[in-house]
């Protein structure tokens, strides 16, 4: 038998935007506690649900966001643990990443390559759903009028961030 | 402001199009036409241009051909090239053509370039490719930028003349959010030629300025209308500058959503259709007022104003004020007739007649008012029907298009000056219609005497309306022209069609950001950065990267791929496995849905056990397979091919949301949660032992096709003990972020035990030596699971599955292609996938094709598997593959090559 190894937490974490080159009004969300919940509940970790289609509900530093009927995200804390409920609870902590697209351009960054319509009348504070970001899925939250959340799974991370990098490059990259 | 147009440097005026400074410069020659090689000056003034296209050429792949002089905006330094002339514009050997003219009649191709056959691809596709555009394509990659943007409002206004600015000032008011577009530079439209208007304008586009909910995009042509109020703008960002920002994009697509669209395109003024009406110095009455008036380039000293309504007045009117000295205004409505005009590269004479007198006028400038032409173009696209309006000679919008209105001058609302009705034709001699492509009143005629009479087989074997200004000075006076010829009115002969674009667009634009890396999303795994650190030579598997061999120094891929099967025969090889698909499938009803979902039968599968899973189409054929894990009762972890990963997910829940709503239970993509390193060979559990805290994964306690959560090196784990290989093999799943850490970890162990990395050509090879199948290699849309031998999966006892009422449809079971191996007698001879099989050579019937083929790493022979007709029924027969040229022998085979008894995956 070999010698013990460290534990691998002691190692770094590694996103898929770690040495991605910054870009203006972008910042990586830190890791999360991201949970797909779905089925017949009404709570989760004590918060309620929120059951206002395309809505997020925000508790503290956790923020459930409405996605489909009986289907919600859950983004918590990264030391938060996963609560088993009535229903489906799946840990997606490493599924999607989080960047947020701040300023008084973030709408017209987001749609350089998301349709929807992101005027505040249209999407409101607290606002989310999923769409689409060029050839990229992704969840889309509004947290303050200049602050969107987006999700997007792993493997489409750099895509989506270096087509916000293409985007932002008129307003003056650096 | 300095340009050259042929080397020659000329001065300009800022705000000048092309076109106003050179004619301020007195240069009216600016183009020949495509058939003929007719010297050519500007028709128009504005977008509707078919003469005056040029090249600009801001240097190495900056080159544009085919821009209309008309629009394109003058800046310092500019370089601009005729076009369609050899050697020179004012000399052009090309024009023999117009002397060969009598020999070129419409159909001239269809008729001439027939026969003998083997000319066609010699000589006549040659030549006409030669012939073929006007302008030089730039032949190096456009280093230019190009930008999209979505956008939404309550009004979309396109065109900035009088009525569609006070549309956009009237819904500002009212707090609407408003877009108004112009393809010009400058707001203002007919208003811009209009001195006295010019306060008025001030004020209103200040005011739609200062408003934060107006967006005012000039130089921007709203190009097409798509379903739902969608409108496709494109917007010109720097090609008016001399020097660009390099952020800045050239181009820009706007991608509008519009609640309500006003379209206020305004209308074309049409040319007069006469002899020799095609000589530069001939332009329409309004380019040459907009030319005298708004660019202060009077396009001629000496007019004659040529009219068909009231408008010529006003053009003669204020070309005089402008200076130039009107020698006469001749209106068609008095009896008059053009009989021709002279002037070699410039009109020196116009020729006129009435009642058997003629007269021939010298003049340098003659103006045409065939009426006006509303542009009805987006208003069409839009499904719109237009009306024929005889008084106006035009057509006019007609039926309602939803949350679309026309106002202004393209919905017909024009003073009655503008009412020409369609105006006289004089025929004889060469009297153009459709200037670009060179189409003539006779052209018309003739095509009508051969028999053609719709209008859009008329413009398709005469061309035209088919170049690229599509007509827009030209349509109407075709459609009086044939609706003459065929003693018909403009309504019984119909309208061409209106398609996008209205003006061309770059191909930039319309790919926007979607080139090079942006493309296409470019997928890798958590432990991509190390496959390319260890030398792996990367494959496309979708959108995915995945390495498909590790080549050591001088190694070639036969060779690497060799080294990598026998290294996991013999000892250790670690795969990343990431890009299968993944699906979490929970809920109290979790068992009962695999049982609908999958052919296999899942209910008496304990907790901790794998499957292997296969699942049918509707149709009764294999859709996709993979290993399913039971984690609990009520969650299961189901594993996809890389490629049916999006395409099973959304099937599943397709039924699951439509046919089984009862069903308590709920998919999830863990797809990208998991970052997967596949350990296989005999000494796979000596590496991971040190690794996995402690837990047990001996032969007793975690067989083959085993799961069990646990932790490595303190991370969460799934752990599968799976094989695709052949050999004893575990699949290390841990959360993606751990992935490199995992795989550094893994590799040192690996490493240790006299194993490496392998790829997916590996991977290909082991598994087509156990004769396990790829979905989608081996079937192919039409194999049932008995086909490729499956059947044994096949959970017999359940009530349904989807497809299995199709497995018992005729033509399902009875002589069907079934997956057998193939030898060639040569151990040396790989085949070739996809090749046809027959049973001998002298018989062509083909009875099944090779769908897999390798060298055979480890078994000392070729191997190949086939889908063969009643291919179990031949095994030990002897089938030719059929080459080019030559057939090779082989000898069918049960599709097991290696340990058939199966006796290493249990090791």
């Amino acid at each position: 038998m070999p010698d013990a190894l460290p534990p691998l937490a002691a190692l770094a974490r590694r996103g898929p935007l770690d040495r991605a080159s910054p870009v203006p009004g972008v910042t990586l969300a830190p890791p999360m506690r991201r949970v797909a919940l779905h089925g017949d509940m009404s709570f989760y970790a004590g918060i309620p649900l929120p059951r206002t289609p395309l809505r997020a509900a925000l508790s503290d530093e956790t923020a459930i966001l409405w996605l489909g009927p009986e289907e919600w995200l859950v983004l918590a804390p990264a030391c938060d643990n996963v609560v088993p409920g009535n229903g489906s609870v799946v840990d997606v902590s490493h599924r999607q990443v989080g960047l947020h697209i701040e300023g008084y351009r973030a709408e017209t960054l987001l749609n350089a390559a998301c349709p929807l319509d992101l005027d505040l009348d249209a999407f409101p504070v607290g606002a989310c759903t999923r769409t689409v970001f060029g050839k990229a899925q992704i969840t889309l939250w509004r947290r303050d009028a200049a602050l969107f959340h987006l999700e997007v799974a792993r493997s489409f991370a750099g895509y989506v961030h270096a087509l916000l990098r293409e985007a932002a490059l008129e307003f003056g990259a650096g | 402001m300095k340009f050259t147009f042929d080397g020659r440097p000329y001065e300009a005026r800022r705000g000048d199009t092309l076109a106003a400074a050179l004619i301020r410069n007195g240069v009216h020659l600016m183009g020949r036409s495509f058939k003929y090689h007719r010297p050519r000056g500007v028709l128009a003034a504005g977008a509707e241009e078919p003469n005056a296209l040029v090249e600009i050429d801001r240097g190495g792949a900056r080159r544009t051909p085919n821009l209309r002089a008309t629009v394109v905006e003058v800046f310092d330094g500019m370089v601009a090239r005729s076009q369609n002339r050899t050697p020179s514009l004012r000399f052009d050997v090309g024009a023999v053509n117009d002397l060969l003219a009598p020999f070129l009649p419409p159909g001239f191709y269809y008729k001439t370039f027939m026969w003998p056959i083997g000319a066609w691809a010699k000589l006549y596709e040659p030549l006409i490719r030669r012939a073929a555009g006007l302008g030089r394509a730039p032949d190096l990659p456009d280093t230019d930028r190009y930008t999209q943007r979505f956008a939404h409002c309550d009004v979309l206004v396109i065109g900035a003349g009088p009525a569609g600015l006070a549309a956009a000032a009237e819904a500002a008011a009212a707090g609407m959010r408003v877009m108004l577009c112009d393809e010009q530079a400058e707001f203002g439209g007919s208003l811009l030629s209009d001195p006295a208007a010019a306060a008025g304008l001030h004020e209103t586009l200040a005011a739609l300025f200062a408003n934060p909910r107006a967006t005012m995009l000039c130089r921007t042509t709203a190009f097409g209308i798509y379903g739902d109020n969608l409108v496709g703008l494109a917007e010109r960002v720097t090609d008016h500058l001399p020097d660009p920002d390099p952020a800045l994009p050239r181009e820009r697509l706007w991608q509008v959503r519009a609640k309500r669209i006003v379209v206020a395109a305004g209308a074309i003024e049409r040319p007069l259709v006469f002899p020799g009406n095609d000589r530069p110095g001939i332009m329409l009455g309004d380019a040459a007022r907009i030319f005298a008036t708004r660019y202060g380039a009077n396009p001629g000293r000496n007019a004659v104003v040529v009219t068909a309504c009231d408008t010529g007045a006003d053009v003669a009117r204020d070309l005089a004020a402008s200076g130039v000295r009107i020698a006469r205004v001749i209106d068609l409505r008095e009896g008059f007739r053009v009989t021709g005009t002279s002037g070699r590269l410039r009109v020196s004479f116009i020729g006129i007649e009435r009642g058997g007198a003629r007269e021939k006028i010298p003049c340098d400038l003659v103006a045409m008012c065939g009426g006006w032409t509303p542009s009805i173009h987006l208003y069409s696209q839009a499904r719109g029907k237009p009306r024929f309006d005889a008084a106006l000679g035009a057509f006019v919008p007609d039926t309602e298009v939803s949350n679309l209105i026309c106002v202004g001058a393209c919905a017909g609302d024009m003073p009655g000056a503008y009412r020409a009705g369609i105006a006289p034709v004089s025929s004889e001699g060469r009297a153009f219609v459709d200037f670009q492509n060179d189409v003539t009143a006779k052209d018309l005629e003739l095509a009508t005497r051969e028999g053609f009479r719709s209008i859009e087989h008329v413009k398709r074997y005469t061309t035209t309306g088919m170049a690229t200004d599509q007509g827009k000075t030209s349509n109407i006076n075709a459609l009086g022209i044939v609706a003459g010829a065929l003693g018909a009115t403009i309504p019984e002969i119909g309208l061409t069609t209106f398609r996008t674009p209205y003006t061309p667009v770059t191909f930039g634009t319309l790919a926007g950001h979607s080139r090079g890396d942006l493309f296409d999303p470019v997928r890798t795994t958590p432990m991509h950065q190390l496959a390319v650190a260890a030398g792996a030579v990367f494959e496309d598997v979708g959108t995915w990267k995945r390495a498909r061999y590790f080549p050591r120094a001088a190694e070639d891929m036969h060779m690497a791929v060799a080294r990598e099967c026998r290294m996991v025969r013999d000892s250790v090889g670690m795969f990343d496995a990431t890009t299968l698909g993944e699906i979490e499938v929970v809920g109290a009803d979790a068992a009962e849905f695999m049982n609908r979902v999958y052919i296999n039968a899942w209910t008496r599968l304990a907790p901790g056990r794998c499957r292997y899973g296969v699942m049918l189409g509707e149709n009764g054929f294999v859709m996709d397979d993979g290993v399913v894990g039971r984690l609990a009762p009520d969650r299961f972890h189901v594993t996809t091919t890389t490629g049916g990963a999006a395409r099973v997910l959304a099937a599943m829940e397709d039924y699951r949301q439509t046919e089984w709503p009862e069903l308590r239970v709920w998919l999830t993509s863990v797809s990208e949660q998991w970052a997967v390193i596949a350990v296989q060979g005999p000494r796979a559990r000596e590496a991971l032992l040190p690794l996995v805290d402690g837990l047990d994964i001996s032969a007793a306690v975690m067989p083959h096709m085993s799961v069990v959560e646990g932790t490595f090196l303190g991370i969460e784990m799934r752990l599968f003990r799976v094989s695709f290989s052949g050999e004893m093999g575990f699949e290390v799943n841990v959360p993606a972020d751990y992935g490199h850490a995992a795989w550094e970890a893994i590799s040192a162990r690996v490493g240790a035990c006299q194993g490496g990395l392998y790829g997916t050509e590996a991977m290909h090879v082991l598994r087509a030596e156990k004769g396990f199948i790829i979905v989608g290699q081996e079937t192919d849309g039409t194999a049932t699971p008995d086909d490729v031998g499956l059947a044994w999966a096949i959970g017999k006892a359940k009530p349904d599955f989807i497809g299995k009422r199709s497995l018992t449809r005729s033509g399902m079971s009875g002589p069907r292609r079934q997956l057998v191996g193939l030898r060639t007698d040569d151990p040396a001879t790989v085949l070739e996938e996809g090749a046809q099989i027959t049973a001998t050579t002298d018989d062509n019937r083909p009875l099944g094709h090779v769908t897999s083929a390798y060298g055979g790493a480890t078994v000392g022979h070729s191997i190949a598997l086939a889908m063969i007709e009643s291919g179990r029924d031949r095994l030990g027969a002897t089938l030719q593959v059929r080459m080019p040229g030559r057939a090779i022998a082989v000898r069918v085979t049960a599709p097991v090559f290696y340990d058939p008894e199966g006796a290493r995956l249990d090791a």
